[in-house]
């Protein structure tokens, strides 16, 4: 598009094909007809940029960073200015724009969950062996324990837990995902969400159709695209991803709008600390995804689809590129589903290691190339979404429910759970707990309810506190034992389910260091756009480890609630306002005050 | 345009176009604001053919990039209206109400078939037929132009074919829909303006109208010669034919700036006397009999200038000049005494002001107050309740049109006087880049971090064929001169094609080189298209 | 699309505005309703030529109805609205995104107004620890040309210089945020040498920086020897001198010497931006030697 001043630097071969790879189908922006006619233009540009995020992946992957030569040889063919991809590249966590000092980096998670599983030693252990080693934030594998995020350069990346610093080599090249997962509820009627999951093999569409799936959306086809959004509204569904906005409403709002293109977008960006659960459902029921979000398209009229899922779930997208392949194949997908005129794609995008993602204007951000920062809303995704055009964008979660629904009709679904709070919910159960894993209950049950089934608190010591909802949660006491965990009651209690983690602690567990992570989660994650939040999260670190320093949480109170206040009051998004949130309840609780 | 001396539009409107034409001009570079006011339009969903021998910076911006041969914008525009009226795409109602001549036109262009214009400007008859249909469909469209249309032999013919495609289509006397010409220097317009012409007096009112002269010599107290005068080119034959003997330079460096630069240095140093009024001892200065050293009229003078959308606007002194250095009105009435007419006194810029007010209608409604005031005013603005016209010709809309019907002209394609040959196969065409200006004069004083100095720009493959690279030294010559240049090879440059600019005479003068050939009517030299060959120097 | 393009609508919209009913325009912002109640409404990364980017979050009001406070700037009016501007809530956050700022920002060359709202909002930068105990933006000052210095331990991140040099005026794109969180900061690629950049040396982005990030060598050199004096300074506007489009400069002079070269935001010639030549080719006038 523009008269970009493009460096001088040059790619090398393997950069070269990586990114013309993720081109090849859209070609590049200008085309030589002739030398004396030349198609290119801001329109055509447009309609690339949204490949940089894809590119920036391949040129990591092809080199272990992005180098100035592959990074200019993106922005060429994307007519990409410089300097806006480089911020784009540095917005995220999983690009380098260093280069590596070996062929492998490790992201070793060392958050909430990990933290208590003696992550530090881990990472100590795998520095002391030689290797590069990151502190990662959550990488979503609570239930297992010390996870590790691999990136090597030409070769996909990984996840190993549990491993020996010792051995690690030697089980990086042991593959360890053929087995079906055991779920601790397994073989329990009351499941929904998770049903199939460890009994269906992710890679089978046929097992998949076999179990079920698919029912729906031949249903979902005869009923008529209102009639399911009717279903759907009357299921009283409303979103898992934290903000419980009824999906019916939302629907109906973008189905109503008259501005084409309709973007569906499926948040996959699970990345709050403690939660796992999407990633369950993404790397064991894949089809199961792909068939709601064809019978969401469908109501609200959308033509595209995009997947979004964080970049440290190497196994979950392998499964969704290969379902995504199978249901077009089986013209489950593409221009023509199942014969009845109606076309639909989906395309699945990667984030980078940035947690804001998750939040659902800076995911739009990330799709179309530019850096993960949240817009301020209004105006609203269902009227100005991905590409300014009207977007649902719903959680995996929630979109698990929709065959359901469709399938036992809206008023069936409602029946379940509470008037407020309808259906089942997944729960995130990590920390000392017997049995860690998910859980999926009737909305209702109360948190005592749920302990008990993961085999109630274990390790030494007492239950001193347990997190709620995750970082951006809050701490409550064992006095809160029966809290019954729906939207309402929670929000009554003046805490927040978010995305359904519950984390036990010992009172013989540093908390001191677990808030510590928590702030420190934040301030790294911070996009650093507005104000409160870029410069509040660093500020609530510093006064932290000052009062953990002097082991004295009293004097600086004020300060901390005139940052909590702006942070909560200010900020853009959702991070901000919540990034004091589970702090704050550790002060209120005194939760540091003796150890 | 259509009777007046201006562009028809003011420069938001091309905010709100859906087409736009940039045709023979680089406003990337030479008229960068103006080009923000375009990339508006292009965000805001304009789309943007660019027509232009070069892909400049301006051409990066396009959906589409037309390359035509130098010289063929006439040939172009003929096939292009062809083409509209063969798809049956012309605004027929239009045409009907406000313009006149179309048959005759209609015929005229009758034998620019596709095929035909494809041959005579170098590019594919689709990509032509495409941009016909692309102006002819659009809502609004505006088509803007600057000295690639005008330093043509063929200026004011070039012109005018582009005014035949707005009123084939209707795209002028509406706003958003317009002729953009963007004046190559600051006061342009305002020279005009203000009768800076051979044939016109203040407010475009013709010299050889009788009762205009008298209005003029009745608050001028004094006769004024009815022939309409020379223009910079006739000028330039005159002191050849030592006709013209004497010569008045005001802030111009002919010295420099003149095609055939050799040539007009030789005809300056035959004059009798040369008096040169500027603000720098520039080439032309230091060869002058009496320099009479001037304000600088943008920082140390007060008074007006009318910038490309016809905007009337204050400039103001905010420092003194240095040394003996005086402002152009006290010289110039101070001349005036000398020669005998003690009539004028020492007027201000706002007295020299309100008198034009009282000579030219269309400045009439324009106080200084306010001009002042209301940050410039468009003209025209014939009394002081009149807004000033953001855009001009809407007369042509009304049913019936008033005023006199906007005539179709039938101009013949044209090629540049200069043929390429065996001898000088190369095609040269000169320009600005952003940082500098014309002859450097104003803009070698700072130290910009983006000039690139003196340089010609090649092609890949001519740079090949001649076994030159970037860096190296060529001897580029003309008929008329030879001066030795540094290579620089530019990818974008069609083949054939061969761009220099002008900025620095002093490291490369370019003018020596370029051809004095003008268009009669408006006396531009042809500085577009100039026959070159290039050789390679090699180290001695 | 850019405010500035849109004619203003002729339907009126209501609001409560502390508590007075207030009419404007269909389309306005709460911060357009402030301006036109007089109502002092303190704001960084705003700026009357650029789209509101609503980073800073100094311009924060309430809005009944909305949980967390709302960015006048970029907020349009809807019939019905109930703002305040004066409650606790938003006097307390506009205190603290203030203080924050000063916190980890040296502001002493920033727009006066900034510093009179650090004082009017009661900011205490220093009980957020001593300078050497927490973040701060301190770093060295890149000179890198003759035109240009950048002050970045003076940047508040307002985005308005990446604006300007993208999509809301020049479409060079030679500066972006680059990094994350804290450590986000405006940058070219790799962050490689302004003249080797893709600037082309306009000048937009000092003329939208409001705290003296980004300078001209010109003004930067003579406050660095104390004969930069805003008070003596004189603001002419006039009419460059180059091509033919017109652009208004303000000629900043001190000493009967230019010293800054600006152009009025609400123009519609240049909407406060220029080029490399208007805002640099006045030297000229007072040639160096």
């Amino acid at each position: 598009m523009p008269d970009i001043k493009f460096g001088t630097s040059l790619p090398s071969l393997n950069e070269k094909e990586a990114v013309d790879e993720v081109v090849e189908s859209h070609g590049p922006v200008t085309i030589e007809v002739s030398e004396r006619l030349v198609y290119g233009g801001k329109q055509r540009q447009k309609e690339r940029r949204h490949l940089l995020l894809p590119a920036l992946h391949a040129l990591q992957r092809a080199s272990g960073w992005i180098s100035p030569g592959g990074l200019d040889y993106a922005c060429r063919i994307l007519e990409v200015p410089p300097a806006e991809a480089y911020g784009v590249a540095t917005f995220y966590h999983l690009f380098s724009d260093q280069p590596p000092n070996g062929d492998q980096i490790l992201h070793v998670c060392n958050d909430i969950a990990c933290g208590l599983n003696e992550a530090d030693d881990l990472i100590d252990g795998l520095k002391k062996e030689g290797y590069e080693t990151k502190s990662s934030p959550c990488l979503g594998q609570c239930e297992r324990g010390s996870a590790v995020f691999v990136q090597r350069v030409a070769s996909d990346d990984s996840v190993l837990f549990d491993t020996d610093p010792k051995e690690f080599q030697k089980s990086l090249t042991k593959s360890s995902e053929k087995e079906l997962i055991k779920l601790p509820q397994a073989g329990s009627d009351h499941l929904r969400l998770l049903s199939r999951i460890g009994i269906v093999d992710p890679n089978s569409l046929e097992e998949y159709r076999s179990l079920g799936g698919y029912e729906a959306l031949v249903k979902a086809l005869e009923i008529g695209d209102e009639q399911i959004i009717e279903e759907v509204t009357k299921s009283g569904l409303r979103g898992r991803g934290g903000a419980a906005f009824p999906t019916g409403i939302k629907w109906k709002a973008v189905a109503e709008e008259k501005r084409r293109v309709h973007h569906l977008v499926c948040n996959a960006d699970e990345s709050e600390p403690g939660t796992f659960k999407d990633r369950i459902l993404m790397e064991n029921d894949p089809f199961a995804l792909i068939e709601s979000m064809t019978i969401a398209a469908l109501a609200v009229g959308a033509e595209k689809g995009w997947f979004y899922i964080r970049g440290e779930y190497p196994l979950a997208k392998q499964r969704l590129i290969q379902a995504i392949e199978k249901a077009e194949k089986s013209g489950l997908l593409g221009e023509d589903i199942l014969g009845s005129g109606r076309k639909f794609d989906i395309e699945l995008r990667s984030g980078a290691g940035a947690y804001i993602c998750g939040e659902e204007t800076a995911l739009f951000n990330s799709i179309e190339g530019f850096r993960g920062e949240p817009r301020n809303k209004p105006p609203f995704p269902t009227t100005n979404g991905l590409f300014n055009e009207p977007t649902v964008v719903n959680n995996v979660e929630t979109l698990a429910n929709i065959p359901r629904i469709i399938l036992n009709g809206g008023e069936a679904y409602a029946s379940e759970g509470t008037d407020q709070s309808s259906g089942t919910r997944l729960f995130c159960l990590s920390g000392r707990v017997a049995l860690p894993g998910l859980y999926e209950f009737e909305f209702g049950a109360t948190l005592a309810e749920v302990l008990d089934a993961a085999g109630g608190f274990s390790g030494s010591g007492n239950l001193k506190t347990i997190l709620l909802g995750g970082a951006a949660g809050s701490f409550v006491t064992p006095e809160s034992i029966n809290l019954p965990l729906t939207f309402e009651d929670t929000r009554n209690a003046g805490v927040s389910l978010g995305s359904g983690v519950i984390m036990p602690f010992s009172d013989e567990d540093d908390l001191t260091k677990t808030v510590l992570r928590i702030a420190e989660f934040f301030r790294d994650e911070s996009c650093g756009q507005c104000v409160p939040c870029r410069v509040g999260t660093v500020r609530q670190e510093e006064l932290l480890i000052r009062a953990a320093d002097k082991q004295s949480f009293n004097t600086d109170i004020s300060l901390f609630d005139d940052l909590a206040t702006v942070m909560s009051d200010a900020s853009i998004c959702g991070l901000g306002h919540t990034a004091a949130s589970a702090v704050r309840s550790a002060l209120n609780l005194g939760l540091m005050e003796t150890k | 345009m259509f009777g007046v001396g201006g562009g028809t539009s003011s420069y938001k409107e091309i905010e709100e176009a859906d087409a736009i034409i940039l045709w023979g001009s680089n406003a990337r570079a030479a008229h960068p604001i103006f080009f923000h006011h375009l990339l508006k339009g292009l965000s805001n969903g304009a789309k943007m053919w660019t027509v232009d021998p070069r892909r400049t910076d301006s051409a990066k911006f396009a959906d589409v990039w037309l390359g035509i041969n130098v010289g063929s914008d006439i040939a172009l525009a003929n096939g292009i209206a062809r083409e509209i009226i063969d798809a049956g795409l012309e605004n027929k109602k239009f045409i009907k109400n406000a313009t006149s001549g179309y048959e005759d036109f209609v015929s005229h262009i009758e034998p620019w078939t596709l095929a035909k214009t494809s041959k005579i400007t170098g590019v594919p008859a689709e990509a032509i037929r495409d941009l016909a249909h692309f102006y002819a469909k659009a809502e609004k469209a505006q088509i803007a132009w600057t000295l690639g249309i005008t330093e043509h032999h063929t200026a004011v013919d070039n012109v005018l074919t582009l005014c035949n495609l707005s009123l084939l289509t209707g795209h002028v006397g509406r706003w958003g829909s317009g002729l953009v010409p963007l004046r190559g220097q600051n006061n342009v317009q305002g020279g005009g303006d203000m009768g800076a012409l051979p044939n016109k007096l203040a407010g475009f009112q013709n010299v050889d109208d009788e009762k205009i002269r008298s209005k003029f010599e009745t608050v001028w107290d004094c006769k004024i010669p009815p022939e309409p005068g020379w223009h910079l080119t006739e000028m330039f034959e005159a002191m050849e034919r030592e006709e013209l003997k004497a010569l008045y330079v005001i802030g111009e460096n002919p010295a420099d700036s003149d095609a055939d630069v050799n040539h007009a240095r030789k005809v300056l140093e035959g004059l009798e006397i040369l008096v040169v009024q500027d603000v720098f001892m520039t080439r032309t200065a230091q060869m002058a009999d009496v320099v009479l050293p001037a304000a600088l009229g943008w920082a140390e003078s007060d008074g007006t200038v009318t910038n490309s959308e016809r905007r009337v606007q204050r400039t103001r002194a905010a420092i003194k000049p240095p040394g003996d250095a005086r402002q152009e009105i006290e010289i110039i009435s101070d001349l005036a005494k000398h020669l005998g007419d003690n009539s004028w006194g020492q007027p201000t810029a706002e007295e020299l002001w309100e008198e034009l007010r009282t000579v030219s209608p269309m400045h009439a409604g324009m106080s200084w107050e306010r001009i002042e005031n209301e940050g410039g005013i468009q003209w025209p603005c014939p009394d002081e309740n009149h807004p000033g016209s953001p855009f001009l010709h809407d007369r042509l809309w009304k049913q019936p049109a008033e005023g006199r019907l906007a005539p179709f002209s039938c101009v013949e394609d044209r090629p540049p006087v200069e043929s390429l040959d065996e001898k000088y196969p190369l095609r040269l065409t000169t320009g600005r880049v952003l940082d500098s200006y014309n002859t450097g004069v104003q803009t070698g004083n700072y130290e910009s971090p983006i000039r690139s100095g003196e340089a010609l720009e090649l092609s890949s493959f001519d740079a090949k064929k001649l076994d030159v690279s970037s860096g190296e030294r060529v001897l580029v010559s003309s008929r008329r001169g030879s001066i030795e240049m540094t290579v620089e090879v530019d990818s974008d440059l069609p083949v054939g094609l061969a761009f220099a600019t002008f900025h620095f005479p002093e490291l490369a003068d370019v003018n020596q080189l370029t051809n004095s050939a003008y268009d009669p009517k408006s006396g531009t030299a042809e500085f577009k298209a100039t026959a070159i060959r290039v050789e390679k120097l090699v180290n001695a | 699309m850019n405010e500035t393009t849109k004619t203003p609508s002729e339907t009126l919209v209501e609001i409560s505005l502390n508590d007075k009913k207030i009419s404007a325009p269909a389309g306005s912002t709460i911060l357009d309703v402030c301006k036109q109640a007089d109502i002092e409404t303190p704001t960084l990364c705003w700026a009357e030529n650029l789209t509101p980017v609503n980073a800073c979050r100094v311009c924060v009001v309430e809005v009944e109805g909305s949980r967390a406070l709302v960015p006048s700037c970029s907020r349009p009016i809807e019939e019905g609205m109930v703002v305040s501007t004066d409650s606790e809530r938003v006097n307390t956050s506009r205190r603290m995104v203030l203080e924050l700022l000063a916190s980890s920002v040296e502001l002493d060359r920033a727009d006066k107004e900034i510093l009179e709202w650090i004082i009017h909002y009661g900011s205490n930068p220093d009980r957020m620890g001593n300078s050497n105990e927490i973040k701060t933006s301190k770093q060295p000052v890149k000179i890198q040309d003759d035109l240009y210095v950048r002050d970045y331990e003076r940047c508040i991140l307002c985005y308005k210089c990446v604006e300007a040099c993208g999509e809301e005026a020049q479409h060079t794109f030679a500066i972006t945020t680059a990094g994350r969180g804290f450590e986000a900061h405006i940058s070219t690629e790799f962050d490689i040498e302004l003249p080797d950049s893709a600037c082309v040396y306009c000048g937009n982005c000092i003329g939208v920086c409001p705290t003296g990030a980004l300078v001209f060598k010109t003004e930067h050199d003579m406050r660095e020897d104390n004969s930069w004096n805003p008070d003596e300074q004189t603001i002419t506007e006039t009419v460059c001198g180059f091509c033919g489009v017109g652009c208004n400069l303000e000629l900043h002079t001190q000493d009967e010497k230019i010293v800054k070269v600006t152009s009025p935001a609400d123009h519609s010639v240049t909407e406060g931006h220029l080029c490399i030549k208007g805002r640099f080719g006045w030297q000229h006038a007072q040639p160096k030697n």
